[in-house]
């Protein structure tokens, strides 16, 4: 209870006296993770509504597949990214490695099937509701696209704050492709991850309840904006 | 439903040529290898009110659907006047159960015109004189989904009729409306007729088929038994099967 005390002076301490490394790294993170969850949705849900409305041969074996992904051990992508972006990897002329935009890779790669698997079971109970309609209507593939993403938008917005949760608590790819390099690539995990191994416990929980602080922050922030579970509001 | 509402003007169409008449010949559906519907011979004019009638599991919904285009042809042919595609675009369909559209009315209405390309503000303003005329100019802005039963199905009618469609098709729309608001959606439909809409339209109430219909198509077991004049048909139907369904012998 001792170390939990004090992370949360840690906490406070850090935050209020406007520590202008804790800010770097903060600011790196929502940077990171933001800009993750903003590719990986304009992957995910045109995906995921593709498949809803798509009929083809592997179409099964692909959501299954995507389900599966959902699973994808971090660690694992890290390396896979890392093997790519190394000097002597096929991105490697990129120099890309242990950069923010390497961070970012790895995690569009962990959070896409995310976004995608949720939208795509959100909007197949939208599509079963629409569907005579929109054949009815005439709609093509890419209005029956629109359409669902668009009326099911609250709902894939759900999808997008799973993948952010995702995003901003991973640490394993991140630290294998970002190499947790001070003012470069440092990032909230990171530095707990680090403080943790140097014996800084109260720290490394300071820094901790500023990273769920920071979660719940955006979480009820985007539900604020997005007027989320208001009378008259779809 | 305001009367004072102006009549919103016709949306554009792709061609001046009229979709109809309609042919079917020998057509027929089929769902796991079931024959739902056929084979069915049917034609239908550029003009009346044709009402839909028969038992229930006789095949009206499955019919109109066909037509529609919504269930797929298994046998025989049905044609158009034009190519089918233009067809599609010139036609529109009420379901029994109104699906709504997670948008506010004024959206939900425009929709069809916005598919066709139409400019939002262009789009909304006319789904406001639609709104207006069906009786729904009061909750424009309100989402579809939370509105009446009632007020549903006017959505529903205003949204098929906004794009101007030579021809609707309407699967008992007024199933489960009290007497008033049946009463509306009739208004409405006379007067889509008068504007020039050929009106196919499925329904298990009597009175509304001997207010409203021109003819009649009376199906049985998913064919049509008995096709003619509505006067006629309810005077002296020439099936055994069509007179008891009229004298309220359910014919299953």
């Amino acid at each position: 209870m001792d170390g939990f005390a004090a992370g949360l002076w840690q906490a406070w301490k850090l935050v209020f006296t406007f520590d202008p490394d804790l800010y770097e790294i903060v600011f790196l993170s929502l940077r990171v993770t933001m800009s993750a969850v903003i590719i990986a949705s304009l992957i995910g849900l045109p995906l995921g509504a593709w498949l809803v409305i798509k009929r083809f041969r592997a179409r099964r074996f692909t959501i299954a597949l995507l389900n599966a992904l959902m699973g994808l051990p971090p660690v694992v992508v890290g390396l896979a990214v890392y093997m790519l972006l190394s000097r002597s990897g096929p991105l490697g002329v990129l120099g890309l490695l242990f950069t923010p935009t390497a961070m970012i890779i790895a995690q569009v790669i962990i959070i896409t099937p995310l976004i995608a698997s949720i939208a795509h079971q959100t909007m197949r109970d939208l599509w079963a509701e629409y569907h005579d309609l929109l054949l009815s209507m005439n709609a093509s593939r890419a209005q029956r696209i629109a359409a669902i993403l668009w009326d099911g938008r609250r709902a894939l917005l759900t999808a997008m704050l799973a993948g952010f949760g995702r995003g901003i608590g991973e640490v394993g790819a991140i630290m294998i492709v970002g190499g947790n390099i001070d003012h470069v690539t440092r990032v909230l995990t990171t530095a707990i991850a680090l403080e943790t191994g140097k014996g800084n416990f109260a720290f490394a929980m300071g820094l901790g309840l500023i990273l769920i602080a920071l979660s719940l922050s955006v979480n009820l922030a985007i539900h604020w904006i997005s007027r989320t579970e208001r009378a008259s509001v779809w | 439903m305001s009367a004072s509402a102006p009549t919103p003007a016709p949306a554009p169409v792709a061609s001046t040529r009229p979709i109809l008449p309609l042919r079917l010949r020998q057509a027929e559906a089929r769902r796991r290898g079931k024959r739902l519907v056929g084979p069915v011979d049917l034609e239908l004019g550029r003009e009346g009110f044709t009402i839909v009638m028969g038992p229930n599991g006789a095949g009206k919904t499955t019919l109109l659907r066909l037509m529609h285009g919504l269930e797929r042809l298994a046998a025989g042919e049905i044609r158009w006047a034009v190519p089918v595609r233009e067809a599609r675009m010139r036609q529109a369909y009420v379901f029994q159960t109104p699906i709504m559209m997670r948008r506010s009315v004024v959206d939900s209405i425009a929709y069809p015109l916005r598919l066709r390309g139409m400019g939002r503000a262009e789009a909304r303003a006319r789904a406001a004189r639609w709104a207006e005329r069906v009786g729904l100019g009061a909750v424009l802005e309100r989402p579809a989904p939370v509105l009446s039963g009632g007020e549903k199905q006017k959505l529903s009618l205003a949204r098929a009729l906004i794009a101007r469609p030579e021809i609707l098709f309407l699967d008992e729309p007024c199933a489960s409306l009290d007497g008033r608001a049946m009463r509306e959606i009739e208004t409405l439909l006379l007067e889509a007729r008068e504007s020039g809409t050929r009106i196919v339209m499925a329904t298990h109430d009597m009175g509304q088929a001997c207010r409203l219909a021109s003819d009649v198509v009376f199906l049985y077991g998913g064919r049509v038994h008995e096709r003619g004049p509505a006067e006629a048909f309810f005077k002296a139907p020439r099936t055994a099967e069509a007179a008891a369904f009229l004298k309220g012998d359910i014919v299953e």
